[in-house]
């Protein structure tokens, strides 16, 4: 059961590497097809310096750690119970293969509706890369069935 | 590179369909985007949840929504990008990504457009509905 006591509360920090590799393991997941996303030659042709991420990759990465849905868990949203309702992202920067990202979390909210029968808890993410330069945000709703 | 100047509100996005969402891609994508929750690739999980059958990654089909938007302008003019998922996509859906262009506008020097992006499988259901903003110098 969610608790409006845990507004505020801050996860762990997450610290991430962008690897090339992985980019292109995510883009075959995709079905994504555009070499730049792939090929390095062709990043670079189109202006990057290396592989960039593709718009969504950026909530991946912060999945990176031993025990990704334990933050939720630890607030009364058990991965069975739990989907996601809605994703934001707002971009400033681009993010490409080489760049450590690190992503800071807290809950910007928690509310119920019907009763208090399904729960919502909303994280906001800070991401910035190792330039301390702020890339990202990003902001999920979690439904919470109770 | 898509010309700001003819581009109208009305205007829409080559659409996008995907192939079918096999278990292969739900594998695939849990590996690959990280996203090991057992709900999308443990069926017997699945049921101990209370569902009938495993069903697909809500940010895979954001993902797909993503190539639309980046199959149509360079990534670094998307600028704001945010989806509500409606329903839950079963396996062997096909998604069929759409976007529209609603607003056009400059801000600040900027010249902004504002699309209109949803998701649907190949019965019509809407999975996603979202917007994006985009942004030529």
């Amino acid at each position: 059961m969610l608790n409006e006591a845990d507004i505020g509360k801050k996860f762990p920090q997450v610290v991430a590497d962008v690897e090339k590799g992985r980019l292109r393991f995510f883009a075959k997941a995709i079905g994504e097809t555009d070499p730049i996303y792939t090929d390095e030659e062709a990043a670079k042709a189109a202006g990057y310096t290396s592989l960039p991420i593709p718009p969504t990759f950026i909530f991946c990465l912060k999945m990176d750690v031993p025990r990704p849905f334990e933050n939720y868990e630890n607030v009364g949203a058990p991965l069975e119970k739990i989907l996601h309702g809605k994703q934001k992202f707002q971009y400033y920067k681009s993010v490409v293969a080489g760049d450590t990202l690190t992503f800071d979390s807290y809950i910007a909210d928690i509310y119920h509706k019907k009763a208090g029968a399904m729960g919502f808890l909303v994280e906001q993410t800070k991401v910035t890369n190792q330039h301390s330069e702020h890339v990202a945000d990003m902001i999920s709703t979690l439904v919470v069935r109770q | 590179m898509i010309a700001y100047d003819t581009i109208s509100p009305g205007d829409e996005l080559p659409e996008l369909v995907t192939d079918e969402i096999s278990r292969t891609t739900l594998a695939l994508y849990a590996g690959a985007s990280g996203d090991h929750n057992p709900i999308h690739i443990d069926i017997d999980f699945a049921k101990s949840a209370g569902m009938d059958d495993v069903f697909a990654h809500g940010m895979l089909s954001m993902a797909y929504l993503g190539r639309l938007l980046t199959g149509w302008v360079p990534q670094s003019a998307i600028k704001d990008f945010e989806v509500k998922f409606t329903s839950i996509t079963q396996v062997n859906s096909k998604i069929i990504c759409s976007g529209k262009v609603e607003e056009k506008f400059e801000r600040d020097g900027k010249k902004i457009l504002k699309l209109s992006v949803d998701a649907k499988d190949e019965n019509g259901n809407i999975k996603i509905i979202g917007c994006a903003e985009i942004e030529f110098d």
